[in-house]
């Protein structure tokens, strides 16, 4: 087996990086792949899927609960799942209180010194929509995750979220050896939504991995904390994720170090593509009652 | 002024401009452009001393600032005796502070007065992640169980908990109502915030106006408290080495009632009673400046500077004070100099023939950068360098206007190159500065004292403060150990070494 790969999957919130990551990672699993996920969010649901459960011992819970992340062993933490797939949620504060960006540092730093890194083919770190602080950036630091996945869609803000994750990658590209490995679009059913997705691609300077398409079993598997490799192995959702998972493995070290563009570029990008209207400059903080009136 | 004067004058200006300009050829281009406004040769007659202030440290060179956490632990809350002051964070910043600036006071400390002792929540990793707020929570109930005898809890913060966001202001009104409005007071005085204690010092006078004078509002006077005519508080005075008590018996003694001492020995009821003085005076103006004005603006109590370092200024201060009153107070002013002229011939007929002459540089922190010049110039010693560590413009004008001469020297917020190569040039006969300076000028074989801590002496503030201050330089200066290190401007050339053949 060739050497740890570690990857990690961000984009905007509620775009479907957790469930996205989930089946690929299933999928990279049935091919034999050992997996350790890292969920680097403190709502603790990155492996959901996986456990079928939401992860009640998350690091941080325990390490408090314990007095500090010293007094905790890692089979405290560490879970096991769909396809014996390995799961460990670095959990956080309640909303509103405490560092969860210090706490996702506390995590990863733990489960390194720890070796839970050991005997495995893949490391995934699934981290929370916005990267808000150094916390969070924290796998796309040095020695963390080669490899970034972006999840988006065809709506004006994933491909925002998207074009500053970049602007995460590139800072840290210099010093580490993270690279973007490429876009993931998840579909949404916007208008031009693959065409705008391989352009936006081609502007950050990586190619679109996989499309994957709309379709309600995904739902359908989610209602029952399953993925959809192991709901319904056979429907063409299965194969969709097992195709992205392909891909991803023979990305190997063809990751990039992205060119991410202004805003005024994407919304040049946007209208191109007849998302948005070429808008008159005299027109931008107007409201619809002073527009009326001229 | 004589012909030679002048013209020593002159040489002497021309001397520290050629100075500052050789430090600053060390220094990379854009530094040296930056520094060069800090530094400055005094002109009589010009309102400032000429240097910009309260700016930012420049990274890489040493500054011997502090943070906005000693501004208000440190300084100005630390020595309300009957208090608890919790260095809310990890462990470092209350170790380091532990014990206090020498702000004597009296009471049975662990029992009903606390400042040497420390009070931290010792952050571990788990209170940055979780946040603290719980944690605090705690330990106010644990300090109520351990320490009934406190009389309130200040929270200073250190600088995760501005950083993780926590809600100290929360807990404090929470724990206060539990307490049967106990006073809980949190600082915001993270370390990160302003460029110096200097915004420290602000913060925590803020953090009385609204945690202690607005909370007291409408409320009676404190217990048994019967206002008098004469009423003063001491505002700006820490009681290092006992400054305060000495100041406060030249008040007493010439009639007037000291109601609070700010914040040197003080307690809690003295802050409440404050807005009760009919006068406020205020000797450390950096540091307690803004409340004397909310005092002024709200309260309508007004406030005067003064100066109780050497005869000179304390007679000046005394007069000045008493004007504020009727002639008993004038008069009680009067009889208080005289009282302690025979004290004050004493100690200048034994000490001035042994210090005339001698020059000093001075680099210090909140006022005495000024103030202490006329206690020298009692001595008939002369201050030929001196700066702020954080003081504003406003600390300039009063040096110009009131203390330096012609020709001084004057560095703010001196870096160590620049203080070390200043001394180097100008060989004072004696530097006062802090513990970090001291021994890298007395390894130079410039005698020293330290002048925050009064080097483990004092007081000397007031009459019997002066004594104790012209011994102390006396023992300084003319310590026979001088004689027995070579001075390195002073040191012959050595020979040759000859190499072994």
């Amino acid at each position: 087996m060739s050497a740890l790969r570690q990857i990690a999957f961000y984009g905007k919130g509620g775009i479907g990086k957790s469930t996205t990551s989930q089946n690929t990672l299933a999928a990279l699993a049935e091919m034999g792949h050992r997996i350790l996920i890292v969920g680097c969010d403190p709502k603790a649901d990155s492996t959901r899927l996986i456990l079928h459960a939401k992860a009640q011992d998350t690091i941080l819970s325990l390490a408090a609960a314990a007095g500090s992340v010293e007094d905790l062993e890692i089979e405290d933490v560490m879970k096991v799942g769909y396809q014996d797939i390995r799961c460990v949620e670095s959990g956080g504060p309640e909303p509103g209180v405490g560092c969860a960006g210090r706490g996702v540092i506390t995590s990863i730093n733990f489960l390194e010194e720890n070796g839970a890194y050991e005997d495995i083919d893949y490391v995934s770190y699934d981290v929370l929509g916005d990267v808000v602080c150094g916390g969070f950036a924290m796998p796309i630091r040095e020695n963390k995750a080669q490899e970034i996945y972006i999840v988006m869609s065809g709506e004006m803000m994933a491909m925002y979220a998207a074009n500053n994750i970049s602007k995460g990658i590139l800072k840290y590209a210099m010093s580490g050896g993270v690279r973007l490995g490429g876009l993931i679009c998840n579909e949404r059913q916007t208008d031009k939504e693959l065409e705008l997705a391989e352009n936006l691609a081609k502007k950050l300077g990586t190619q679109l991995i996989y499309f994957v398409p709309r379709d309600n079993i995904v739902q359908h598997a989610e209602l029952r904390r399953m993925t959809v490799l192991e709901y319904a192995p056979e429907s063409d959702q299965a194969n969709h994720y097992r195709e992205l998972a392909r891909r991803i493995h023979n990305n190997a070290g063809n990751g990039v170090i992205p060119t991410p563009i202004t805003m005024d570029e994407l919304e040049d990008m946007l209208m191109e593509h007849g998302v948005i209207k070429t808008i008159d400059e005299s027109q931008v903080g107007k409201t619809a009652a002073q527009l009326e009136l001229a | 002024m004589s012909m030679s004067e002048t013209q020593n004058v002159a040489e002497i200006k021309a001397r520290n401009k050629e100075l500052i300009n050789e430090v600053l050829q060390v220094y990379p281009e854009k530094t040296a452009k930056r520094r060069a406004k800090h530094l400055n040769v005094h002109e009589a007659g010009k309102s400032d001393c000429g240097v910009k202030s309260n700016l930012k440290s420049i990274p890489g060179v040493m500054t011997i600032r502090g943070c906005a956490y000693a501004g208000s632990k440190g300084v100005v809350w630390g020595p309300i005796k009957d208090m608890i002051h919790i260095s809310h964070g990890p462990v470092g910043c209350g170790q380091y502070s532990w014990a206090a600036r020498r702000n004597y006071y009296i009471g049975t400390t662990g029992i009903d007065t606390f400042v040497t002792m420390q009070f931290t929540s010792d952050f571990q990793e788990k209170d940055i992640v979780f946040g603290g707020d719980k944690k605090l929570a705690k330990i106010i109930d644990e300090i109520q169980d351990l320490f009934p005898l406190n009389n309130g809890i200040s929270i200073q913060s250190e600088c995760p908990i501005g950083l993780i966001g926590d809600d100290i202001e929360a807990v404090s009104k929470v724990k206060s109502k539990e307490y049967e409005g106990k006073t809980i007071v949190p600082v915001r005085c993270e370390g990160f915030r302003g460029v110096s204690q200097s915004l420290g010092h602000h913060i925590a006078n803020d953090a009385i106006r609204d945690w202690v004078f607005d909370k007291a509002e409408g409320k009676d006077a404190p217990a048994g408290f019967e206002a008098t005519p004469y009423d003063v508080a001491i505002i700006g005075d820490y009681n290092i080495g006992g400054d305060a008590w000495s100041s406060r018996i030249l008040l007493e003694e010439m009639g007037l009632r000291v109601i609070a001492q700010w914040s040197g020995d003080g307690t809690l009821a003295e802050l409440e009673a404050t807005p009760k003085a009919k006068l406020n005076v205020l000797h450390c103006y950096r540091s307690m400046n803004y409340i004397s004005r909310h005092m002024e603006e709200k309260y309508g109590i007004p406030w005067c500077e003064y100066n109780f370092f050497g005869p000179s200024k304390i007679a000046e201060s005394l007069r000045k004070i008493a004007s504020y009153f009727d002639d008993k107070i004038k008069e009680g002013a009067e009889r208080v100099i005289a009282k302690y002229q025979a004290l004050v011939d004493d100690v200048i007929a034994k000490y001035r023939p042994r210090l005339e002459g001698k020059t000093v540089m001075l680099f210090v922190g909140g006022l005495r950068p000024r103030h202490v010049i006329g206690a020298y110039e009692d001595l008939g010693m002369e201050v030929v360098g001196t700066g702020y560590e954080f003081g504003h413009n406003d600390d300039y004008q009063r040096t110009a206007q009131h203390y330096v001469k012609d020709g001084t020297l004057i560095y703010d917020d001196v870096t160590g190159y620049e203080f070390e190569k200043f001394v180097e040039k100008v060989q004072p006969d004696l530097v006062g500065s802090g513990i970090k300076e001291k021994y890298v000028f007395q390894k130079m074989g410039v005698p020293f004292r330290q002048m925050h801590s009064w080097d483990y002496s004092g007081p000397y503030h007031g009459y019997d403060g002066f004594a104790i201050f012209a011994r102390d330089m006396d023992m300084a200066i003319n310590a026979p150990v001088w004689k027995m290190a070579e001075t390195p401007w002073k040191a012959k050339p050595k020979p040759h070494l000859m190499a072994a053949e």
